[in-house]
């Protein structure tokens, strides 16, 4: 059994977030009458420490997104517990925890409401807690946080449609610093933009974690993006967590067959190194959510799945120190 | 389209409508009997008379009594007689018969409006920005702007009473041709607008421009191609037409005195012709229910890009 | 140097290469500068010449219906002795009636009426839909569904015999309250009549705009500013208010806009029919069906009254045409 918590990889630091068998699922009609689960989010758990990074990656349509606002229980979760700083926030009024928990989007167009002012983006934390006294001192708070993720002064009263999706998403992150939040989720915060804006992007996200010790829940759709940032990563496939461990220990030895073959698919600079590397191509189409295979999710797509692996769905286990994975092949051998 | 989603989808929308109709039965009953005074109100006839007369049709017994006994009725196209308009006629054979009249003059009003609105919409459209196209523009516009009793009566002045060609009595011979046009005038230039910004908004498709450059002639890719996609929009305002055509002839049937059955429904309102106004409002109810419920699941069918919800 | 004309070769000059002058520079700061939604969309609705004209022609509607009555020496109820059904003269431009009414003044206050429902009911039908519709939306779920339902089941009510029903029902009620309860003396100007149509245009016609709106507030509800306006903890009405009206406003306006020609429709047809406003008050719907009786000898009675019903129809149809375009250009056909 996968113990709640068991899977921190052996740290004494404290723990800021906790999740327990968190399950999301949506009805969806399917023929007359008939509804099935869309198993978006399918008993995961796992636990970030203060400071850290977690990064989720996995393709599009693995429940990543949904996860991410379902901590933020900006969609209701199914069932599965929620801990933050070791109190569950399940069944209490959210407003509570607005002022700690925050989210980054992935579209740096549609996260922004058009209709409104760079200041009056920024300030709406402010002016839903009314949590200053002057016109003045919201003027400074905004203008600081502007100034803390890079953004020039004059920009104060300009629309979001004026600026380039990298400033856009600048804007973003200051409006989820206005409430000093510990917990950050950013949802492919940086998947919208240009490479080479993605670097300014990432660096500064990791330079605010330092100043203002912030813990993130990075989530990606692409592994090269998350290695850099992420403490820890979690592999996610068809809403289940399939791998996860320290950010170094997955890129040097990953075990699931499944993050064998993400790894293998980012491009490498070096032509020799890309001529020795193994390349092992991911076969097929991933399966329709409302019709999972039977078993291990990843089955039909494994080069190496055996009988057992269509019969029982195989749970996160700790195979070696420090490193979870979801595979009957791995823990039989283990 | 998945075949159970569809199936879903107009079980629904069955349903739906039948809800709607009984909603509409109960609103309207309750209402006819909160409006003030009675049927009988008007009649030369002592206090006591009076009393007898109420007491034959009902009326003195508690609402809800009076309500199960109207959806009983109902429930087997009993709507009662007529207590003062065509006093012991039935509501039923009165609606018939006059419905039959208006149908005649409403039929003729929309094969008028179809025709006339596709062909100008597609001279307009096929000659973007050219004398056809303003003249039609300048013409539509004006149209969707006159209410229909403002068409009657200028229609009236110079057919009738300037030119004399036309009898303004439904009954004499031409007597339909006025109430015709003012019934199809609406229609007519709004179905023209309509068909020609369908047209300009295929036109521009890369579809079209594909087989121009194939090499097919301008003929075919005007008629086989444009005209074919163009007229969509158009089919699916042709539901929502047909029953205001049919319904929406107070006007033209008042001015022109045809004993259609719009004309009952204005005369039985100022009469307090309780079920009559009741019996209208149920036949017509239904009808605009039916009609829209058929569209609805007709293009739902036909055209598979509109989503089902 | 020839010129090979299929060259793709740009032409270059060494002039190409001089450095902007620095005005050029600061005419761009200038031009960054932020333009208005509301601003934008004037700039649009300038440039659409047929919408301006329309919007004039309302202006001087407005003028003829609000400030004419005061500018004329006859009322509308007043019967001029002597001067009964006069064609048009330079003493009364429109001529008069068969009770020497002057139909100038008469039309003037019919157009009064008409403008006041048309602006009413559509103020009306803007705040029920909108408010409705964002609800309905913005909750989603069951509820969502139960209230579109109610609008199915209004929307499949043929509006115009409810009308009638409703007006013939709520009349004699409404008068009552308005002569005996002091608290709505002030209504009696209006007149029952009027305040009846109100009353049957707000119960009906908000339907379509809380489609319109629902329909709006669905597809920004996906958009992920108002997940993050969630995250930051706003409230629902905050978010209606600050988020999802705001950014729907446009098409609201215009819609609204095009809601006004069929409020007069629906007066104009009521007064035609006999039951809209009542006498001596003069609409332009009851001055046309009056003009009826005498159509043979005084055509010209029928004449502005139905032209001037025309006129108001077709401008606000034109302007509300283009104010669509310029509030939201991508409603644009």
């Amino acid at each position: 059994m996968t113990g709640t918590g068991s899977n921190t990889g052996n740290d004494e630091r404290e723990v800021l977030l906790e999740v327990r068998h968190l399950k999301k699922y949506f009805g969806v009609h399917t023929g007359f009458l008939k509804k099935t689960d869309l198993k978006a989010v399918d008993d995961v758990s796992f636990v970030i420490h203060k400071g850290d990074t977690l990064g989720i990656v996995g393709e599009s349509g693995c429940g990543k997104t949904t996860l991410g606002r379902t901590i933020l229980r900006l969609t209701e979760p199914t069932s599965g517990d929620i801990l933050y700083e070791g109190s569950s926030i399940m069944g209490k009024n959210m407003k509570d925890y607005r002022d700690k928990m925050q989210i980054v989007f992935q579209d740096p167009y549609a996260s922004l409401d058009p209709r409104k002012t760079v200041a009056d983006i920024i300030g709406e934390a402010m002016d839903i807690r009314k949590s200053y006294s002057s016109k003045e001192e919201r003027r400074e708070k905004i203008l600081g946080l502007m100034h803390l993720v890079g953004l020039n002064a004059q920009f104060y009263n300009r629309f979001p449609h004026e600026f380039s999706g990298g400033q856009r998403q600048r804007i973003g992150i200051a409006r989820a610093l206005a409430v000093d939040p510990g917990f950050i989720v950013c949802d492919e915060p940086v998947s919208a933009l240009d490479v080479s804006i993605q670097a300014q992007i990432i660096n500064m996200l990791e330079d605010l974690q330092q100043e203002r010790k912030l813990t993130y829940l990075f989530i990606a759709h692409d592994l090269a993006v998350v290695k850099h940032i992420s403490t820890r990563i979690g592999v996610m496939y068809l809403g289940h967590m399939v791998e996860m461990a320290s950010s170094r220990e997955l890129y040097e030895r990953p075990l699931h067959p499944y993050t064998q073959m993400l790894l293998s698919a980012i491009p490498v600079a070096n032509p020799d190194l890309s001529a020795r590397r193994k390349r092992i191509k991911l076969q097929g189409e991933i399966p329709s959510p409302l019709a999972p295979p039977s078993g291990c999710p990843f089955r039909t797509r494994c080069p190496q799945a055996c009988a057992s692996c269509a019969e029982v769905m195989p749970e996160l286990k700790e195979v070696e120190a420090g490193h979870f994975a979801a595979c009957h092949v791995l823990q039989e051998k283990g | 389209m998945n075949i159970m989603q569809t199936l879903r989808y107009i079980v629904k929308r069955v349903f739906l409508a039948a809800v709607s109709l009984f909603v509409i039965i109960t609103l309207t009953f309750f209402l006819m009997n909160l409006m003030p005074g009675d049927p009988f109100m008007s009649e030369k006839a002592t206090e006591e008379s009076r009393a007898i007369i109420i007491a034959k049709y009902g009326l003195d017994q508690p609402i809800y009594v009076q309500y199960v006994r109207y959806l009983k009725n109902l429930a087997h196209g009993d709507m009662g007689t007529s207590y003062v308009l065509q006093k012991g006629r039935d509501v039923t054979t009165i609606i018939t018969e006059s419905f039959g009249i208006s149908m005649q003059v409403g039929i003729r009003a929309l094969i008028l409006a179809v025709f006339a609105g596709i062909i100008m919409g597609c001279l307009a459209g096929l000659n973007k920005d050219k004398l056809p196209d303003s003249i039609i523009r300048v013409v539509t516009s004006i149209g969707i702007s006159m209410p229909g009793y403002v068409i009657a009566s200028v229609l009236m002045i110079i057919l009738a009473v300037r030119l004399g060609v036309l009898p303004i009595n439904y009954n004499k011979p031409g007597g339909a041709v006025m109430p015709i046009i003012t019934l199809a005038a609406y229609p007519t230039c709004y179905l023209a607008r309509l068909t020609r910004a369908s047209i300009l908004e295929v036109m521009n498709q890369d579809y079209l421009r594909t087989e121009r450059a194939k090499g097919m002639s301008e003929f075919v890719v005007v008629f086989i191609h444009a005209l074919k996609n163009s007229l969509i929009p158009v089919i699916t305002y042709l539901g929502p037409l047909t029953a205001s055509i049919l319904t929406g002839g107070f006007v033209a049937e008042s001015v022109f005195s045809v004993p259609g059955l719009g004309r009952y429904f204005v005369s039985s309102i100022s009469m307090r012709d309780y079920t009559m106004i009741m019996g209208v409002t149920i036949f017509y109810s239904s009808l605009i229910v039916m009609m829209n419920l058929v569209c609805d699941i007709l293009y739902k069918i036909v055209d598979p890009r509109i989503k089902l919800d | 140097m020839k010129i090979n004309v299929l060259s793709m070769q740009n032409k270059i000059s060494p002039d190409d290469f001089t450095p902007l002058a620095d005005s050029y520079f600061k005419e761009e700061a200038l031009d960054t500068e932020e333009i208005g939604y509301w601003k934008a969309s004037w700039q649009r609705l300038k440039a659409n010449k047929i919408a301006m004209t329309a919007l004039v022609i309302i202006v001087i509607l407005v003028l003829f219906a609000f400030l004419g009555p005061k500018l004329s020496p006859y009322s509308y109820d007043q019967q001029v002795r002597g001067d009964e059904a006069m064609w048009p003269c330079m003493k009364h431009l429109f001529g008069t009636d068969r009770l020497g009414r002057d139909l100038l003044v008469r039309c003037m206050i019919g157009t009064r009426i008409s403008l006041t429902v048309g602006l009413v009911s559509a103020v009306i039908v803007m705040i029920l839909g909108s408010i409705y519709g964002s609800v309905s939306g913005l909750i989603g779920g069951k509820v969502d569904i139960f209230m579109m339902r109610i609008v199915d089941i209004v929307y499949s009510v043929p509006e115009i015999l409810l009308i009638v029903v409703i007006k013939m029902i709520i009349s004699e009620p409404l008068t009552n309250l308005i002569d005996n309860v002091p608290a709505f003396h002030g209504l009696q100007k209006i007149g029952s009549g009027l305040i009846a149509i109100f009353i049957v245009y707000g119960c009906l016609y908000w339907v379509g705009m809380a489609r319109i709106v629902r329909g709006q507030v669905l597809q920004l509800k996906s958009q992920e500013f108002v997940t993050a306006a969630e995250a930051l903890g706003c409230s629902r009405g905050r978010m209606i208010r600050e988020h999802l009206l705001p950014n729907c406003i446009g098409q609201l306006v215009a819609t609204a806009m095009l809601q006004i020609p069929s409020a007069i429709f629906t007066e104009a047809f009521l007064s035609y029919l006999g039951i809209g406003v009542s006498a001596p008050m003069a609409s332009l719907g009851s001055l046309t069906s009056e003009a009826l009786n005498g159509i043979t000898s005084y055509p010209y009675r029928v004449f502005f009254p139905a032209a001037i019903i025309s006129l108001i129809i077709l401008s606000f149809n034109l302007f509300g045409d283009g104010l669509r375009d310029a509030l939201d250009p991508k409603m644009k056909k």
